[in-house]
């Protein structure tokens, strides 16, 4: 029977149960972006808070239109003026991605391997993936920084197993970063992998097999494109954040060439100009989040229809 | 036509000394403390379409998979021509199988589906294309190569299905619960459709089913499954006629089973609910011995009032319930001693014979041709 569902004699808790996701991205994610985007347009100011002009609703009109008047777009200009914004940029979108392969390279077969095991070990696995999550980032990034030391468990590994003759330099380098944004990421990229993996239906690769397709053939013709929402969930969830990262490289990389996500640290704490650093952060969401959040969507939305 | 035209009336299982094509010995396979394939031997002959018809859970699934090569039976061989296949994986092996749900890819489309198997044999794109147009004209899917599985009806899906292990020529075709998935209809359409390409492609199939219907429209053959063994091996009208078992009596089609004594002479059973029963055969049982006489319900004849002269077999009951199916009427009808018996009647006049009430009293009988006396 297709009647049309009672929509309208919903009770009021149902339609506010209903609207509660509305209501928590208005809260937490549109109201601090407004904010975001309106300290961009202020200047920094030695006061409280740190950023003029401050809308004054007691001034009445005119401290309405002084506000709106105070507002410019300088800050952006000064993103496109000086390249060591674009610098900071370009070098964290090419250590997200690589770090993003390498995490799909390590992650993949991880989470492959646990859809494999008999299904009471399958939980137990998960759940040890996800313990590094259960660490503050800091106190992980501080135990990666006390491995990599010159005179770290790492290289004392290395010269013990001679498979180096000198102590290799690890920490300020962008090998350190990508150890420590691979480690903290992977969860984030198992975990979408092995749902997606997990899904597929046994019968399919049966069927792959019945049709004449060698087990390995199997994997590239059948679990690998079926994966493919798991791989991008993944990609996305470990990419941006990555572009963004800032203790890893703050603490294992070197200053010489900060990641963007530093250059909005320094900005907000040691320069205390908050509206360059909003400028920064406002910038790096319409470049780069917001394409890809849309992305993702229309993406997951195709593959639920062919469901 | 052709010599093939008339395969359905050769019947090679009854020649000794034809090989099978395929053929099962002795297979057994146990997951850990059950059971699911118990010791079973089976042949299938080159254009033969045989019916493993067995509830769900019987071990058919299993059968089917082993000769398939997705499970390795603990005992017993697989042979193909002769060919012991224990060493052959699935992808090697000359024969396909169709997975209940079908198992189409979800990302590929209906040529691609279609195609996937000859392109794992690394034939040109051309001669692929070529096979896939045709495969798709004889399931009659022209113009659908382009649609997604999720973007097809359930017998559109079927039919992809069909097409894509048929398009590899196998030697076996193996369908397991084709038609689960269908409404009636479509599902004895869909059956008539399996005839018809078996018989212009000349395949050897084996349907595993639980729809006793669709068996026997198919089955050249059909196999009685139950907790791993084959109970009877026989064509449908034996089957159905001559069941070997109160299982097969039972399992497929309605039956009446009236246990009793065999008689001194071995002609009768006594001391049923219905009284002493004369049957047409002698019985394979000793006199004294338990058996169970099965009558199915359109052989026995109502009467309104007490026949004369008495036949062999009648008794009288009380009418229970009536069930009207249009074609025909289910009477239920309980016996003196409290037993419930079935009866139906053809309704072939307009004016039906359901002018019989409930809680009527009613005299039924049966000729003693129309009773096998079963023995286990």
């Amino acid at each position: 029977m297709n009647s049309v569902p009672p929509q309208q004699r919903r009770a009021w808790p149902e339609k506010l149960a209903v609207r509660i996701p509305y209501v928590w991205l208005l809260v937490f994610f549109v109201l601090p972006l407004a904010m975001l985007l309106r300290i961009s347009l202020s200047q920094p100011a030695r006061a409280q808070p740190p950023y003029a002009p401050v809308f004054d609703l007691t001034a009445g009109w005119h401290g309405i239109t002084t506000f709106f008047d105070g507002l410019s777009l300088d800050n952006y200009r000064l993103l496109g003026s000086d390249p060591l914004y674009l610098v900071a940029l370009l070098k964290s979108v090419q250590i997200a991605a690589f770090a993003t392969l390498l995490l799909l390279l390590i992650g993949y077969p991880i989470a492959y391997g646990i859809t494999r095991m008999p299904r009471r070990a399958r939980a137990v696995l998960i759940a040890l993936v996800m313990v590094p999550l259960w660490t503050a980032p800091l106190i992980r990034t501080y135990a990666w920084m006390s491995i990599l030391r010159p005179d770290g468990s790492l290289n004392w590994l290395l010269l013990t197993l001679h498979i180096v003759a000198t102590p290799p330099l690890w920490l300020t380098t962008d090998a350190a970063i990508y150890i420590g944004i691979v480690y903290s990421h992977l969860p984030l990229m198992v975990l979408p992998l092995y749902a997606t993996l997990q899904k597929i239906d046994e019968r399919l690769i049966e069927a792959a097999a019945d049709l004449g397709c060698p087990r390995w053939r199997i994997f590239w013709q059948v679990t690998l494109p079926l994966s493919a929402p798991g791989v991008l969930a993944g990609a996305l969830l470990c990419f941006i954040p990555a572009v963004g990262e800032f203790i890893v490289p703050d603490l294992l990389g070197s200053l010489q060439t900060p990641m963007i996500g530093q250059i909005i640290w320094n900005a907000f704490f040691a320069n205390v100009d908050w509206p360059a650093a909003a400028a920064v952060a406002a910038a790096l969401f319409a470049f780069l989040v917001a394409p890809l959040a849309i992305f993702l969507h229309q993406t997951m939305r195709a593959v639920e229809r062919a469901r | 036509m052709h010599a093939r035209e008339t395969t359905r009336h050769i019947a090679p299982w009854t020649d000794a000394h034809a090989r099978p094509l395929l053929r099962i010995e002795d297979l057994s396979k146990r997951f850990g403390a059950a059971i699911a394939v118990d010791r079973l031997s089976l042949d299938v002959h080159e254009g033969e379409f045989f019916a493993l018809l067995g509830p769900s859970g019987c071990g058919k699934t299993v059968l089917l998979r082993s000769v398939a090569g997705f499970e390795h039976p603990d005992t017993g061989r697989v042979l193909l021509d002769g060919v012991d296949l224990a060493a052959v994986p699935p992808y090697r092996r000359p024969l396909n199988m169709m997975f209940q749900s079908y198992a189409l890819f979800p990302h590929l489309d209906v040529e691609a589906n279609v195609g996937f198997g000859l392109k794992q044999d690394g034939l040109p794109k051309r001669d692929i294309a070529e096979r896939v147009a045709d495969m798709l004209a004889m399931v009659k899917l022209e113009g659908l190569g382009r649609r997604k599985p999720h973007e097809l009806s359930g017998d559109q899906q079927l039919r992809v299905a069909l097409a894509r292990t048929l398009v590899k020529r196998p030697r076996v075709l193996l369908l397991d619960e084709p038609l689960a998935a269908l409404d009636r209809k479509l599902r004895d359409q869909a059956c008539f459709e399996l005839m018809e390409l078996k018989r212009r492609l000349n395949l050897t199939v084996v349907i595993a089913t639980q729809d006793q219907s669709g068996a026997m429209i198919v089955g050249d053959r059909v196999g009685v499954m139950d907790r791993g063994g084959l109970m009877q091996v026989a064509t449908p009208a034996k089957i159905y006629e001559q069941p070997n078992s109160r299982f097969v009596a039972d399992f497929v089609g309605e039956v009446n089973l009236l246990e009793g004594r065999v008689g001194d002479d071995g002609f009768s059973v006594e001391a049923t609910a219905a009284g002493r029963l004369r049957v047409a055969a002698k019985i394979d049982a000793v006199p004294g011995a338990t058996v169970f006489a099965a009558v199915r319900p359109e052989k026995l004849r109502i009467h309104r009032e007490p026949p004369s002269p008495p036949p062999d077999n009648c008794a009288d009951g009380i009418i229970i319930d009536i069930g009207y199916l249009g074609d025909l009427t289910i009477y239920k009808l309980r016996l003196a001693d409290g037993t419930t018996i079935k009866a139906t009647v053809t309704n072939a006049g307009r004016i039906a014979a359901h002018t019989i009430g409930r809680d009527e009293r009613v005299w039924v009988s049966f000729a003693p041709e129309a009773a096998v006396v079963l023995t286990r």
